[in-house]
């Protein structure tokens, strides 16, 4: 499974890459949108990738059953959504005062620092 | 003794507290801390003559082998002095000079960090904690060079000060690392004792080199002299103090120091004598082409640098004797002068000499004082400055290489000083009466005592050589040499070629001085060649630098974010790509075990996230987005991660009502770039992604540790008590992660509400003057 994970993570990559690229103010929001998930895909595959193991510990038990998913991983990539999410929707609503102040959507006419 | 000199940055904190209490005599009240220091330093006195060191050991950073310990033997003795004895007189004189200035108290903090800061330069051991002192007193004197900072000149110059010694500092900093590594350590006095070692280590000539560019252009040695006489537009007592006294000679400290370790090499004496020279003959010529008082007296200050620059370049006994005595007898005569030009340019209003004339009768006290130090300027019999100059000449003639050339120059230097010293000493006070600006009076007695006692050491010493000569100066010169000697001044050293030189330079510069107006009309023929000069230098790589970082800046800095972007892609590409390619051979393994249904969940992932990327409307973006997300979760929830699913499962479904409420409220799509540029842009973000692909393959071979989550796991019931091992780790080992990502939320959440609230706002200011928004949905 890696591998395909692999590829589809690089996917990932080049379309955010090639979305943050844009001048388009509303491109940029989906780019970053697609960086953040590239990133948690990268971070989640990268202990491995465990078929239905998940780090869970059964009652009455101390310990898990045979061999389970890595946990820190997941931990990480969790924070890492919301974070994500919280940072987005900063984004999302900076752009769109920033396009109601400059009353453009092209990046390119940003550049002043006086409107 | 330490906290006692530190202290005085204290001090300097509480000077707005005392100028409250103490108004206009707060100078007196913060002369008694240099007084207090300079009585502790004297009572050091004995114990030094005797070929004691005393040290005061004291860490600071062991670490990085940064000591605060202090070392006074009678090099740093002899500093120490004259820095406290002329701060005490100074700050007295300041008193008088500034009274009622406004800025009285930002001169007061200023000087005192100064007069630490320079203390802490002569008396410090460790090599690094010498370079943060030596870096405080530039940071000081473009403080105070730039005092009157509503005056344009003296920013300027206080720039330039500032950027010449700093750069030298720079220098400097280099040169003593080198040092460090060469000796094997920080501390001056150990690296003093392995002199042989240092003088043949391979790293001697670039070490070298370097001290000698930070010691040069901190005590303006030629061709970085150009800054001190500019550095005049501070106000007197600063001259006096800083850039004649004690600052400019940190330089020549520093040399004095190294000494013992690094002096006497090939390069040591060539170098240091030559420049010395050179500088010495620049100072005095240039000197004589001015008519204003302190630009006259800042010119002959560069003489003296070059003079004790010189005298360590010949570096034998003698001269280093000759050193030990001239360091002291210019301090005091300068020192003297300085603030006489300064009683001068407040009594009559002007600093131009030729204006002046005939003061003798109405400042018969300022007449006296500026007669004794001008004379022992000249080098006249019996003052302090004629056995500095005798002993000067002693030594320039048993110089061993370049013995033609620096006699040549320290004999036009010598009478061309001479004609310098009857120009400020007799021009202004005899002959004819002039009318000046201001009609002039005698001075207050706080601006008379530090000139008259400074002026009467420079008599009493060289009426009573052997005074200072079996004081502090055998301790100053033994520590120069680095060996105990013996050193006996005397005024009389019978007929000899000294004395003759003496004789004839007196002659010529008198000569001078009578012709002087003459002269220096057909010395002005030169200045467009001067205009030239190194100062010309600094100008042009100053609008260089201007003109490189304007264009390096519109380069760089060329607000177009994608440029941005793509700089920093690419330099991942290429620096990632280096080391994976060429060290480590990508491994990719093809064993690939997968289901069917998997393959789908991957496909619809990959396929959502290419056509946002492709398609022209914002609402299939934001749908294509969302398929992709679900995906995800998807992924997470078939690869053992529920708690990843479900929360991604959340996210993504406020991510999607988030956009289709506020993306729409943003224009449609725009296709603004060029197929070309998206060409461009393909290949830069197909290649990060191959990237990220190989790179990924790459790290499952690589386990440079041994994972961690095994403790988690174990431990999970046992110590945390909770069955789900990623909730455990979130809430209890990585429990602070989860309060500062709390704590990033609730920011992103203040800031979502202070935008709209924003908007808001500007709506209803808007009901007031209607205009239509532009509404696109």
């Amino acid at each position: 499974m890696e591998p395909i994970m692999a590829v589809a993570i690089g996917t990932l990559y080049a379309a955010a890459i090639f979305m943050i690229l844009r001048r388009s103010i509303v491109k940029l929001v989906i780019g970053l949108i697609l960086l953040s998930n590239a990133a948690n895909l990268l971070i989640f595959t990268s202990a491995g990738m465990t078929r239905g193991a998940p780090p869970l510990i059964p009652e009455g038990l101390s310990a898990p059953v045979g061999a389970v998913a890595d946990p820190l991983p997941q931990a990480v990539v969790l924070t890492a959504i919301v974070i994500a999410f919280g940072v987005l929707a900063f984004a999302v609503v900076l752009i769109r005062r920033a396009y109601e102040i400059v009353k453009a959507d092209d990046l390119d006419k940003m550049k002043e620092t006086d409107t | 003794m330490q906290l006692a000199v530190l202290s005085g940055f204290v001090l300097a904190a509480f000077a707005p507290l005392l100028h409250r209490w103490f108004g206009g005599r707060t100078s007196l009240v913060l002369a008694v801390f240099p007084a207090a220091l300079a009585l502790w330093f004297l009572g050091q006195v004995p114990a030094v003559m005797d070929g004691e060191v005393l040290t005061l050991a004291l860490e600071w950073v062991p670490s990085l082998g940064m000591s605060l310990t202090f070392v006074i033997d009678g090099l740093s003795l002899l500093f120490a002095l004259l820095i406290t004895v002329i701060g005490t007189f100074v700050l007295i004189y300041a008193g008088g000079y500034l009274k009622g200035h406004p800025d009285l108290v930002r001169f007061h903090i200023v000087i005192l960090a100064f007069m630490v800061s320079m203390l802490g330069l002569v008396l410090a051991d460790g090599l690094l904690t010498m370079f943060v002192f030596w870096e405080l007193t530039s940071i000081t004197s473009y403080l105070l060079i730039g005092f009157n900072h509503a005056d344009l000149e003296a920013r300027k110059s206080a720039r330039q000060g500032l950027f010449v010694t700093v750069a030298g500092g720079l220098a400097l900093m280099a040169g003593l690392v080198m040092l460090g590594i060469a000796g094997g350590s920080w501390s001056l006095s150990e690296l003093n004792a392995m002199g042989d070692v240092l003088r043949e280590h391979d790293l001697y000539a670039p070490l070298l080199i370097c001290l000698l560019l930070g010691a040069f252009t901190k005590s303006a040695q030629f061709p970085f002299h150009f800054w001190l006489p500019n550095a005049m537009a501070a106000p007197t007592p600063v001259s006096a103090y800083l850039h004649s006294a004690t600052m400019v000679k940190a330089g020549i400290y520093l040399l004095a120091r190294l000494h013992p370790g690094l002096g006497g090499t090939e390069m040591w004496i060539g170098i240091l004598s030559v420049v010395g020279a050179l500088t010495m003959f620049t100072g005095a010529f240039l000197a004589i082409r001015h008519t204003n008082i302190k630009k006259l007296l800042a010119y002959s200050t560069v003489m003296a640098l070059g003079t004790l620059t010189m005298l360590l370049g010949i570096g034998t006994e003698g001269a280093l004797i000759a050193f030990a005595t001239f360091l002291l007898a210019h301090s005091l005569y300068k020192g003297a002068l300085f603030m006489v030009a300064g009683i001068l340019d407040h009594e009559t209003g002007t600093k131009d000499v030729t204006a002046m004339g005939g003061l003798r009768p109405l400042m018969p006290v300022t007449a006296l004082v500026a007669l004794i130090a001008a004379l022992s300027l000249a080098g006249v019999p019996p003052l302090f400055g004629f056995i500095a100059k005798e002993l000067m000449f002693e030594s320039v003639l048993e110089a061993g290489r370049f013995r033609a050339l620096i006699l040549l120059l320290a004999f036009s230097a010598a009478f061309l000083t001479i004609a310098v010293a009857a120009i400020v000493g007799l021009r202004p006070f005899f002959g004819e009466r002039r009318q000046t600006p201001r009609v002039a009076h005698e001075a207050p007695a706080s601006m008379l005592i530090g000139p008259a006692v400074l002026a009467i050491l420079s008599l009493l010493l060289g009426l009573t050589p052997m005074l200072a000569g079996t004081g502090l100066l055998t301790a100053a010169a033994s520590a120069v040499i680095g060996e105990p000697v013996q050193v006996s001044l005397s005024l009389w050293h019978g007929i000899n070629l000294p004395l003759l030189m003496s004789l004839a330079s007196l002659g010529l510069g008198y000569a001078l001085f009578r012709r002087w107006d003459l002269v220096r009309g057909r010395l002005a023929r030169l200045d467009p060649l001067m205009a030239r000069g190194p100062e010309a230098g600094y100008e042009a790589f100053m609008h260089g630098v201007t003109v490189v970082s304007d264009w390096q800046t519109r380069i760089l800095q060329n607000g177009y974010m994608r440029n941005y972007i793509m700089v920093m892609v690419l330099t991942l590409i290429g620096l990632v790509g280096n080391s994976l390619l060429l060290r480590h051979a990508p491994a990719i393994a093809f064993h690939v075990d997968v289901r069917f249904h998997e393959v789908v969940v991957v496909g619809m992932l990959v396929m959502g996230a290419l056509f946002a990327t492709v398609t022209r409307s914002r609402l299939s973006a934001v749908v294509s987005v969302g398929i992709m997300g679900f995906s995800i979760a998807l992924t997470f929830i078939l690869f053992s991660a529920p708690d990843l699913g479900i929360t991604q499962l959340l996210v993504e479904t406020l991510t999607v009502i988030l956009l289709v409420l506020v993306l729409f409220r943003l224009p449609r799509f725009a296709s603004l770039s060029t197929p070309v540029e998206r060409i461009r842009d393909i290949i830069v973000a197909g290649s990060a992604g191959v990237l990220i692909t190989l790179l990924v393959l790459t790290a499952w071979g690589i386990d440079q540790f041994v994972p961690i989550s095994g403790y988690m796991i174990d431990n999970s019931v046992p110590l945390a008590h909770g069955r789900n091992i990623v909730n455990v780790i979130l809430v209890d080992y990585r429990a602070l992660d989860t309060l500062g990502e709390i704590f990033v939320l609730a920011l992103a959440a203040i800031g979502v509400i202070a935008m709209l609230k924003l908007r808001a706002g500007d709506k209803a200011a808007k009901k007031a003057t209607p205009e239509k928004e532009p509404y696109d949905g």
